[in-house]
Formats: structure tokens, C-alpha cells, sequence
């Protein structure tokens, strides 16, 4: 094959950036996976086929309650998120005129702020003597603070769908300032009422957006460590903490590196059955 | 179905207060610590006590922090320039070359921002340590580097995307070498969106965590250095004090960062 000179330039230029991805990526996780099929007793590493680690992983109720558990967080966090963007995501396309790129840029500033103050902040917000108990005692709401606010799989929720915000609203916000607006206009000009064409119109062409968000969102929360470590207490653990352990204290490299694929794994079947379940929602809208 | 328009039509009035209510909960969490920051007491609650900048001044006693402080300078400069010119290189090709498998290169190249950090960290440093190179700083790098990589190149192939390949025609034309004409026309006009992914790579390797944590080794950067903090309930006063210090230097380079984006855009738009 002989390639003429843009494509060979092309090529020269693509390929150190993508070697050096491909290196850091490909070459990791295949070792990763090497390591999950081995064993090791304190320093040693048997370098055995083995399924034992895998066998461990899906037997033991420990680490099996701590990956359901990441996926049910995850997918809370994700419905959560999505659920409070959205609205924001319409006003910025829909209401707001001018000044919609200094919305979104509002929007995003937070994220760009350290993830690891924003999570330990939660902690001051959520604590006895936090925003949210003061609050409510100088309501009157309540006459003594709430002690169960903070350690369990409720607050991770919460501080993760905080931390999430932007990446829900901007795809959600890019579907629906894609909308042709002579849609909406055709519905109405056809007798549709706002909230049939919402529900007609709107709503099944941001799906794109919300399949994205999603994703983006899902993936990367089910292997959080830093929130759970901080707000979730023991209830609130969740595997990326156990992997920790196992490349720390425990210092059984094997068998972390099998709990982190399982999650993989169990994350992409969910991120597949999640995907699956709003394009039927899309089909059956349109 | 009336009632429901009736209740949606309501909704729909109240979304503006929504909006806001929504933003105030997004900057809920970055505005408190900056509160508790002048707060004169030890313990980070309501009700405030007094005002004081005792928490400020005690940071400069503490050396470990500064040594943290200079090795996230470190790391984060270099991995910004690091992942700034190979997501420039590869944002060239992208958007003004066809290539074999060009689709291919840009999903890869962009995949680190959809694998879970924890996944990058074990097996990074199963890898390092596997071939010797321990961990270190340098380690560091190559995976804040990997990390801020997509970053950039969504940020250059929109900037490279937006160029008007005539003006870099007519500049050959008018009797540039094509690496003259890449220098002396193309580059300037893409400066500001360059400028930008050196800001944001920074800001992002500067505040990243998970992957310092495990690949840091001896040599903690700041985030860990604050880790190792926050357990010490003595201590969090001064770890509040320096988050709000790294907040509003976060802020700063941001919108440093939004600023040349927003001039590379009308660069390029005016140059159509």
C-alpha cells in the first residue's frame, strides 16, 4: 500500500501520541490480567493459572456485597444526577438567550476545583454540627442534630452526584440545543400542547445526551475511592476501597487485581443493560 | 392529562429559580471551606466563633507541605507539556489529515477518560514496579500525562478544526516553506487553544489524587500531602486554610484557561 503524503504525514504525527496511550493502557491492563490468574503469599508471586482469585471474589459475600453495592450506588448516583440536570440543561437551552457560554461555564468551574476538597467540604456539610443540621435546628425542623447524615451509602450518593453535575449537564445540554426548533413549532402548529410535545419531541431527541451523560458518569463512579473512603463509613465502602486494601495492607496483588476486573466486567454489563433500557424508552416515546 | 399539563406548566415557570437554586448547590461545597478557613476554632462546625487568619499564617511552619507543594509543581507542569504537545501533534492529524485507522488513534487516545482512575492506578503500578521502575515522580508524570491527554485533544481538534486551511495555502503561496508557514501562521492562530490545554492539563494534574496516591511512592504531591492530613482532626484547620488557598488558584488558572479559549475561537472565526 503506498499512501500519498498528507496520510504519511498524518500517520507521523498520530502515532507518538496514540504508542504512548496504547503503552500506558494496553500494556497495564494486560498485565493487570496476567496478575488476576496468579497467586501470591506475602512477597512471593506464583506465577500459576489459577482461578482462585475469581472464585474468592464471587464467594465470599464480602467482596460480592462490595460490588453490587458499587453498581447500585452507581446507578443511583447516575438516575440522581441526571434527574437534577436535566432541568438545568433545558433552561440553559431553552430559556436563557444570551450568556448561554458563561452558564456553562458557571456550571463547570466547581469540577475544576479539587475533587478531593470537594468531597472532604461535604463532610463538613453533612457532619453534626454541618450546613445541613444547622440549618434545620435554626428552621426549628428539628430539635437535636441528625447523627445518621453521614457515614453510609446515602451520602455517597449525594456528594457523587455533586461531583458529577457538569458532566450531566453539558451532553444533555448539547442534544437539546440540537433540537431543530421547528419541531417544537410543528407540534404546536399541529395542536400538541407543551407538555405532549415535551414528552413527544423534546424528550426522545435528548435521549442521545442523557445515554451520554450516563455513561460518563456510571463508569468511572462505580471505581470512586475517595468519596466513599470519606463519607461512606463502613456501610458506605465500596470496592475501589477493598482494592486498595488489597494492594496495601493486605498485600494480596492477585486478588485486587480480580476484584478490579469483576467490577469491570459487572460495570460494562450494567453500562449495556443501561444503554439498552433508554433507547427502548427512546423507541417507545417516539 | 390536563392536570398534569396544568402541574408541568407550573414546573416549567418555576425552572429560572430552579437553575439557581441548582448552581448555589454546586458552589455549596467550594465557598465553605474559604468560610471555615477565617473561622477562630478548631473545630470545623457551626456556630462560627470569630474571625481570624491564625490558619493562614501556621501553613508557612509547616516544611512537608512546601516540599508536596514543589513536587506537584513539578509533576504538573511537566505532564501539561508533556500531554500538550502529543495531543497537539495527534489533533493535527486528526483534523487536517486522512490516514489509515485515524478513527481508531482518536478513540484511543481518548479512552482514559472513560476507565475508572483505580483501574489506571493498580495496573500502572503493577507495571512499574514490575519492570523496575519504581515509584517516583517520573511515574507520576507518565500518568498525569496519560490522564490530561484527551483533554487537549478535544480541545485542539476543535481549535485545528476551526483553522482555514486557505490561510495557511496562501502563506505557501506567497513563498513559505510548509514548516514556515505551520510557524509563522498556523501556530499563532491555535497559541490561545495550546495556552488553554496548558492550563487546564495543569489544573487537573495539580489537583488529581488517586493516581498520585498510588504511583507517588516517597514523593507525595500536594493531594496526598492532604490526605495524610485530614485525619488528624488538629490539623484540618490548616488543611482548610490551604484548600482555599488551592480553590482560588484553581479559579484563577481557569478562567485564565477560559479566556484564551474564548480568544483562540474568535482568532479563528475572524480569520474565516
Amino acid at each position: 500500500m503506498t499512501l500519498d503524503k498528507n496520510a504519511r504525514l498524518g500517520l507521523l504525527l498520530a502515532t507518538p501520541t496514540t504508542l504512548y496511550v496504547l503503552l500506558l493502557i494496553a500494556a497495564p491492563v494486560g498485565m493487570t490480567i496476567a496478575y488476576s490468574f496468579w497467586t501470591q503469599d506475602f512477597v512471593d508471586v506464583t506465577r500459576d493459572f489459577t482461578w482462585t482469585n475469581y472464585r474468592e471474589v464471587f464467594s465470599d459475600p464480602l467482596y460480592r456485597t462490595l460490588i453490587f453495592r458499587s453498581v447500585r450506588i452507581a446507578a443511583m448516583v447516575t438516575l440522581l444526577t441526571v434527574l437534577l440536570a436535566y432541568p438545568v440543561a433545558y433552561h440553559i437551552a431553552f430559556n436563557v438567550r444570551k450568556n448561554k457560554a458563561m452558564w456553562l461555564f458557571l456550571v463547570t468551574i466547581p469540577f475544576w476545583t479539587s475533587y478531593l476538597l470537594r468531597v472532604f467540604s461535604w463532610k463538613l456539610i453533612l457532619a453534626q454540627n454541618g450546613v445541613v443540621n444547622s440549618t434545620l435546628l435554626w428552621l426549628g425542623v428539628i430539635d437535636t442534630p441528625i447523627d445518621a447524615l453521614l457515614y453510609n451509602s446515602e451520602a455517597v450518593i449525594v456528594t457523587l452526584a455533586h461531583a458529577w453535575a457538569p458532566f450531566a449537564i453539558l451532553p444533555i445540554f448539547v442534544s437539546l440545543e440540537k433540537i431543530d426548533r421547528s419541531f417544537l413549532e410543528a407540534a404546536k402548529d399541529l395542536g400538541e400542547g407543551p407538555v405532549r410535545s415535551f414528552l413527544r419531541v423534546t424528550l426522545p431527541l435528548s435521549i442521545p445526551g442523557i445515554i451520554g451523560a450516563s455513561m460518563i458518569i456510571f463508569i468511572p463512579t462505580v471505581g470512586d475511592y475517595v468519596t466513599p473512603a470519606l463519607v461512606g463509613g463502613s456501610d458506605g465502602a465500596m470496592v475501589a476501597n477493598m482494592i486498595q486494601v488489597q494492594f496495601g495492607k493486605a498485600n494480596n496483588w492477585p486478588l485486587g487485581a480480580a476484584l478490579a476486573l469483576s467490577a469491570v466486567v459487572c460495570v460494562t454489563a450494567a453500562a449495556c443493560c443501561l444503554v439498552l433500557g433508554l433507547k427502548l424508552i427512546e423507541r417507545s416515546l417516539k | 392529562m390536563n392536570r398534569v399539563a396544568a402541574v408541568l406548566s407550573r414546573v416549567g415557570r418555576l425552572l429560572p429559580a430552579y437553575a439557581v437554586l441548582y448552581i448555589g448547590f454546586l458552589y455549596l461545597p467550594i465557598l465553605l471551606l474559604p468560610l471555615f478557613s477565617f473561622n477562630d476554632s478548631k473545630v470545623l462546625g457551626f456556630p462560627l466563633t470569630g474571625f481570624t487568619t491564625k490558619w493562614y499564617a501556621g501553613l508557612a511552619e509547616q516544611t512537608a507541605l512546601f516540599s508536596a507543594l514543589k513536587n506537584s509543581l513539578f509533576v504538573a507542569v511537566v505532564s501539561a507539556v508533556v500531554a500538550t504537545s502529543l495531543g497537539t501533534l495527534i489533533s493535527r492529524a486528526i483534523s487536517k489529515h486522512r490516514y489509515p485507522l485515524r478513527r481508531t488513534s482518536q478513540t484511543i487516545v481518548m479512552a482514559p477518560l472513560v476507565m475508572p482512575e483505580i483501574i489506571i492506578a493498580i495496573s500502572l503500578l503493577i507495571v512499574f514496579l514490575g519492570i523496575g521502575l519504581g515509584t517516583t515522580l517520573f511515574t507520576v508524570i507518565l500518568a498525569h500525562s496519560l490522564l490530561t491527554i484527551p483533554f487537549c485533544v478535544s480541545i485542539m481538534t476543535s481549535a485545528f478544526g476551526q483553522f482555514d486551511d486557505a490561510l495557511e495555502e496562501a502563506a505557501v503561496d506567497l513563498g513559505e516553506t510548509s514548516w514556515g508557514a505551520l510557524r509563522r501562521v498556523t501556530l499563532p492562530v491555535v497559541a490561545p487553544g495550546i495556552i488553554s490545554c496548558l492550563l487546564i492539563s495543569f489544573t487537573v494534574s495539580f489537583d488529581e489524587f488517586i493516581l498520585a496516591f498510588f504511583l507517588s511512592g516517597n514523593s507525595p504531591t500536594l493531594p496526598v500531602y492532604i490526605w495524610s492530613q485530614v485525619r488528624f482532626p488538629a490539623k484540618l484547620p490548616n488543611v482548610i486554610a490551604l484548600g482555599s488557598l488551592l480553590i482560588l488558584v484553581s479559579i484563577l488558572f481557569l478562567l485564565a484557561a477560559e479566556r484564551f479559549r474564548r480568544r483562540s475561537e474568535r482568532f479563528t472565526t475572524q480569520a474565516e
